[in-house]
């Protein structure tokens, strides 16, 4: 079916940019969010079916491809709720719905790309979406915002291709041309190790400006700060989950060679670093969408650590990083409203928020609990199982100082919040605040509640595709 | 023959590290890209013809011709100062340069693969190292910008390299390279000219936490 969502998506998107009627314009998001449940869910019911042949509906794919749809809906409703609360011209609101539109569907095309350069043209487009998104408000900071995205996005891009090209280098030898998973997969005896931990090195390098981990982690974060908090809420999770399966699938492949160890290695480096840059940042930050940004660097650190650590660490990481889809962009829609109330980012200004809106005080509240990976949430279980795994393959270390540094981001990031909810702000005029419904609350509890079910209930189909992913790795 | 291009495209590195105008840089990206349409036409001999010719349009037309047109177009409509300012002496710069090709051929000389032809290796990982020390010391954007695509030409080199097995990779470098360049250049560096005066990385400095 893809090869009717790709052309419908992309004949969205460029309607949405021309139109210039609102009901139109909505009409088509509405449409569109349908139209990517229909089609991930259509996925769903023909697993591992190989199309046009470069998508292939496997386990990995088709589980963020549903979390995609799921957190595409409250995306798109947020989005619509920005733009109207923003007094936004005809144009700028038909880019922004065509930017989030293509984002989504360039996302969901690379989660189901079963070849590598494929995989790596959808990259460069989320790049080009996610720079329009950023740049929604045309200001100096946007600017520095996008430029800053772009450049490294552009050197990271380049990176990934270097790395793709010594993987060729690496198949010279096999006589092998195909770069699909499956091929590679299946001639992992015959690839040039040497080559291969050039390849992996930059893949990873490349990859990781997505995934948000040290060392091209920085882009995201001015990228999440200056876009509109919905699309804000995206980079945050599924396009982070993008870098995930970039780096996921090639992982695979290196995991049946000899340079296991190495690159198990270097991803604990990179994954303990992260969290270390996160600690830092969070424990001294003082800008709330900014301290949200560089949360979901430390979860993409812990994922990763899983991932290296293998065992049940791998099936920990997939679970983390479906649960962290949920739970993070219901802060950053949450943020939204915040905003609305404060109009500033800053620590400084906000406080008792409590007191403004209640149903979105507690959706922060009960979001910091998730976050934080406290017992009802359900990031406690898959953090839990994967520090369960570090303790299994010795990284005694590793877990001890992981451990502390995660309390130091709990004390951080309750400092801030409670702040926020509780404290009265210095200076507020309170006649200035607007009303805010509950309703518009109501997808971040729920986004919250799928994470809380999905961790403690799993439904039998969700672990069937959870251990379809891990089933990459060889056992 | 292609050897002794590849050569003088090491060389044009060293240029580039000791120069100190804007006007130099663009010459040097010209020369550039005629070196890479000689070397495309020497190398790649087993291709079809149409792909050939796109690729080598892509050389001359684009590399050679268009980017540096434009970069010149957007230092007379900026009116960015001509001088290159690198943060450190150009002498220092030259003997990292230097050391960096060294240090390639070493690690080249280690490594035992007939596969690899080792001329290609050694001038695109140089030039790859070369762009990445280019965007790190200078101080305009404009110059991280020409960083930036003297690494898009050390990536166009290496995928020549195995360019006649799999002529896919080297027009998907052809796509990064124009994605790049009009996402880069022509979008956002309009955009900077457009709203900071002579632009400086020091004015995009404020987003930090």
């Amino acid at each position: 079916m893809i090869s009717l969502f790709l052309p419908g998506a992309i004949l969205i998107s460029v309607l949405l940019y021309f139109n210039k009627s609102k009901i139109v314009n909505y009409t088509l998001v509405v449409f569109y969010a349908l139209f990517l449940l229909t089609f991930a869910v259509y996925q769903s019911f023909h697993l591992n079916s190989i199309e046009l042949g470069y998508f292939k509906s496997d386990g990995l794919g088709i589980l963020l491809l549903l979390t995609l749809s799921a957190v595409t809906i409250p995306a798109l409703f947020h989005g619509y709720r920005y733009i109207a609360t923003h007094d936004e011209s005809k144009k700028s609101r038909g880019l922004f719905f065509a930017a989030m539109t293509m984002l989504i569907t360039a996302i969901g095309a690379a989660y189901l790309s079963n070849h590598i350069a494929v995989t790596w043209i959808f990259v460069e487009i989320t790049t080009l979406c996610a720079s329009v998104l950023i740049y929604h408000h045309r200001t100096t900071a946007a600017l520095e915002g996008v430029w800053k995205y772009v450049f490294i996005c552009a050197i990271s891009i380049t990176f990934v291709f270097i790395g793709i090209l010594f993987l060729s280098l690496s198949l010279k030898q096999a006589g092998v041309e195909d770069l699909s998973f499956d091929a590679l997969e299946k001639n992992y005896a015959q690839l040039n190790p040497f080559w291969l931990k050039f390849a992996f090195l930059f893949i990873f390098t490349g990859f990781t400006a997505k995934l948000g981990l040290v060392p091209m982690y920085t882009a995201g974060i001015d990228a999440k700060d200056k876009a509109p908090a919905p699309a804000g809420a995206l980079f945050s999770s599924v396009l982070m989950n993008l870098g995930f399966v970039g780096i996921y699938r090639f992982y695979a492949i290196v995991a049946r060679t000899e340079i296991l160890p190495w690159a198990n290695t270097i991803i604990l480096i990179a994954a303990f670093l992260s969290i270390f840059v996160a600690t830092v940042y969070m424990t001294r930050i003082k800008n709330i969408k900014r301290m949200f940004a560089y949360s979901s660097i430390e979860h993409m650190g812990l994922v990763m650590l899983g991932l290296a650590a293998g065992g049940i660490g791998v099936y920990a990481a997939i679970l983390h990083i479906v649960l962290h889809s949920f739970v993070k962009p219901s802060l950053f829609f949450q943020f939204n409203q915040v905003y609305r109330v404060y109009q500033s980012k800053s620590i400084y200004d906000v406080g008792n928020y409590f007191k403004y809106n209640k149903a979105g005080a507690i959706a922060l509240l009960l979001g910091f609990i998730s976050c934080t990976a406290m017992p009802p949430s359900g990031l406690f279980v898959s953090e839990f199982m994967i520090f369960q795994s570090l303790f299994e393959s010795h990284h005694l270390i590793i877990l001890f100082v992981v451990l502390l540094l995660l309390t130091m981001i709990i004390w951080g990031f309750g400092s801030n919040i409670f702040k926020l909810l509780f404290t009265p702000p210095i200076s507020i005029d309170e006649t200035k605040i607007p009303k805010i419904s509950a309703w518009e609350s109501a997808s971040q509890y729920i986004l919250l509640a799928i994470a809380v079910y999905l961790a403690y209930n799993p439904p039998a189909q969700f672990v069937h595709l959870t251990k379809d992913a891990v089933n990459l790795l060889p056992q | 023959m292609t050897d002794i291009l590849l050569i003088m495209f090491a060389m044009t590195l060293l240029y580039m590290s000791i120069a100190n105008r804007l006007l130099t840089y663009i010459r040097i990206l010209v020369f550039q890209g005629f070196l890479l349409f000689g070397v495309t036409f020497l190398e790649l001999s087993h291709i079809n013809v149409t792909n050939l010719v796109l690729i080598l349009l892509e050389t001359v037309v684009f590399k050679a011709l268009a980017v540096p047109l434009f970069l010149n177009r957007v230092i007379k409509h900026n009116g960015i100062t001509r001088v290159a300012e690198p943060f450190l002496p150009n002498f220092v710069s030259l003997i990292i340069i230097t050391l960096i090709i060294v240090i390639t051929i070493v690690l080249s000389n280690s490594i035992k693969d007939i596969n690899l032809d080792k001329t290609f290796f050694v001038v695109a990982l140089s030039t790859l190292f070369t762009g990445l020390y280019i965007i790190s010391t200078r101080r305009k954007i404009i110059t991280h910008v020409m960083g930036y695509l003297v690494i898009e030409n050390g990536v166009f080199i290496l995928s020549l390299a195995v360019g006649n097995e799999m002529p896919m990779l080297v027009n998907l470098g052809i796509m990064l390279d124009i994605f790049a360049s009009v996402l880069i250049l022509g979008v956002f560096f309009n955009k900077i000219g457009d709203v900071l005066n002579d632009p400086d990385v020091n004015q995009l400095r404020n987003l930090k936490d």
